[in-house]
C-alpha cells in the first residue's frame, strides 16, 4: 500500500540528491522521509475518521449513557472503549473525572476511561499502524483497552471513595443518575465536517514537530545502532526487563507521537515488543504532570493506588506481549 | 449592553489559544465585553463541562472542549 512513498523516498534521496546508496546518512535519509510521509497519511486518515465518530458520540453522550444504563459489569469495558474514540487532553482529565463523579457513576468505571484514553487514541493507532503493522496495532489496542477494564475493576474492588479530596467527596454525596437533559449541538453535517477539519488540522499541526523529532531520533538511531544491539541486555530471558523499563517510564512523559517511532526503532534493534510497549504505556499512560492535575481531585494515597495498579497490570500485559509475539 | 466572557481552562495550551482568539474578536470588531479567565477549577465544574477549553457568554456554555476560528466567535455575538 505504501511502496509508492518508498518509491517517492528512493527517487528524492538516491537520483535527486544523488546520495550514494548504502551510506549511513544516506539510509537514514530515506528511512526518515519514507516513515514521516508515510505516517503523516495514516495519521490524517484515523484522526479525520475518528473525528467523525466522536462528532456523534461527544463526551456529554457518553457520561449520560453511562450513568443511565445498567450494564451488568460490562460498563468497565464499555468506559473503556469510550477512552479510545475519546480524544485525550491532560488538561480536561480533572473536568472529565468530576463530570463522571457528578454523573453517578462508580470510580472505577471512571478510572477505566481515564486509563484508557491516553494510552489508546487516534494519534497511537495512526502511528501504530505506520510503523507495527495491522496486526500488531490489533493486539495493542485490544490489550490496551482490557488493561483499562482490568484496572478499572480492581479499583472499584478496593473501595477508594474516601480517599478522594473533601470537596470531590461533597459531589459524589449529590451525584445525580438522573442527568440534565445533554445539550446536542444542533449542525449539519456540512457544519461538523468544517468543525472537524479544523480539529483534524490542529491535531495534526500540533504533533507534528513530536512525529518528526521522534523519527528523526528513530532514523539516526536506525543508521547507526547495529541491528541486535540492545538484545544482549534486554532480551526476552531478562526478566527483570519489562518492570524497569515500565517504572523508568513512570516519571517521563511524552505523548504517543514522541516516543512510538523511538520505540520502533528499539523494536528493529533487538528489544523485544512486549518490553518496548510496556515503556511506552508507562511513558503515555502515566507520568508526573498527571498526578500533579489529579491531585486536585484525590489525596496522594489514591494517586499512588492508582498509579499502583496500572502500574502491575502494565508490567503483565508488557509479560504477555512478549510471550504471545 | 456589556457582555461578560468567560474563558473557562485550567491554563492548557488550547486554552490560551482560545483566549487570545477572543481577546482579538473583541478588539478588532469593538464588542462591549468584558473578558474574564476562570481557571479556577472548582468554579469551572460550576458550568457542568467535561472538556475544556470553554466559552461562555453571559453565563451560558457556547462551546466546549475546542478552539474556535475567530470566524465563529465573531458569529456568536451577532
Amino acid at each position: 500500500m505504501f511502496d509508492w512513498v518508498q518509491n517517492m523516498a528512493d527517487w528524492l534521496v538516491y537520483d535527486a540528491l544523488n546520495l550514494e546508496k548504502g551510506a549511513h546518512l544516506t539510509e537514514a535519509l530515506n528511512f526518515f522521509i519514507y516513515d514521516t510521509t508515510k505516517i503523516l497519511i495514516l495519521l490524517f486518515v484515523v484522526i479525520f475518521f475518528m473525528g467523525i465518530v466522536n462528532s456523534f458520540f461527544p463526551i456529554d453522550k457518553v457520561k449520560n449513557y453511562l450513568s443511565r444504563k445498567k450494564l451488568y459489569g460490562l460498563e468497565y469495558l464499555m468506559a473503556s472503549l469510550f477512552g479510545v474514540v475519546t480524544p485525550f487532553c491532560s488538561c480536561s482529565s480533572v473536568p472529565l473525572f468530576i463530570g463522571f463523579v457528578k454523573g453517578g457513576i462508580p470510580l472505577g468505571v471512571t478510572f477505566a476511561f481515564l486509563i484508557t484514553s491516553p494510552l489508546v487514541n487516534e494519534v497511537a493507532i495512526g502511528l501504530f499502524v505506520g510503523l507495527f503493522g495491522i496486526k500488531t496495532t490489533i493486539i495493542y489496542v485490544v490489550s490496551g483497552v482490557l488493561l483499562g477494564t482490568i484496572s478499572g475493576i480492581i479499583l472499584q474492588r478496593l473501595k477508594l471513595e474516601s480517599y478522594l479530596t473533601p470537596w470531590v467527596q461533597e459531589i459524589l454525596a449529590n451525584a445525580q443518575i438522573e442527568q440534565d437533559i445533554f445539550q446536542e449541538e444542533k449542525q449539519s453535517f456540512k457544519h461538523r465536517l468544517k468543525i472537524i477539519w479544523a480539529e483534524v488540522m490542529t491535531i495534526l499541526k500540533g504533533i507534528i514537530p513530536y512525529v518528526i523529532a521522534g523519527i528523526g531520533i528513530g532514523a539516526l538511531m536506525h543508521g547507526y545502532i547495529p541491528e541486535g544491539f540492545f538484545e544482549q541486555y534486554m532480551g526476552k530471558d531478562n526478566l527483570l526487563a519489562v518492570p524497569i523499563a515500565t517504572i523508568l517510564a513512570i516519571p517521563m512523559y511524552s505523548n504517543a507521537s514522541g516516543i512510538l517511532p523511538v520505540v520502533q526503532v528499539l523494536v528493529t534493534k533487538g528489544i523485544p515488543l512486549g518490553t518496548a510497549i510496556a515503556f511506552m504505556m508507562a511513558v503515555v499512560g502515566l507520568s508526573l504532570p498527571e498526578a500533579m492535575l489529579l491531585k486536585k481531585v484525590m489525596t496522594l494515597k489514591l494517586i499512588a493506588i492508582f498509579f499502583g495498579v496500572v502500574t502491575i497490570c502494565i508490567i503483565i500485559s508488557g509479560y504477555v506481549f512478549n510471550m504471545i509475539l | 449592553m456589556s457582555k461578560v466572557i468567560k474563558i473557562l481552562g485550567t491554563g492548557c495550551p488550547k486554552c490560551k489559544t482560545m483566549t487570545g482568539i477572543v481577546q482579538e474578536v473583541v478588539k478588532e470588531n469593538h464588542i462591549d465585553a468584558t473578558i474574564e479567565k476562570v481557571e479556577d477549577i472548582v468554579q469551572i465544574m460550576k458550568f457542568n463541562i467535561m472538556t475544556t477549553p470553554a466559552l461562555v457568554i453571559d453565563d451560558i456554555v457556547l462551546i466546549k472542549g475546542r478552539v474556535p476560528s475567530k470566524e465563529e466567535v465573531l458569529a456568536l455575538f451577532n
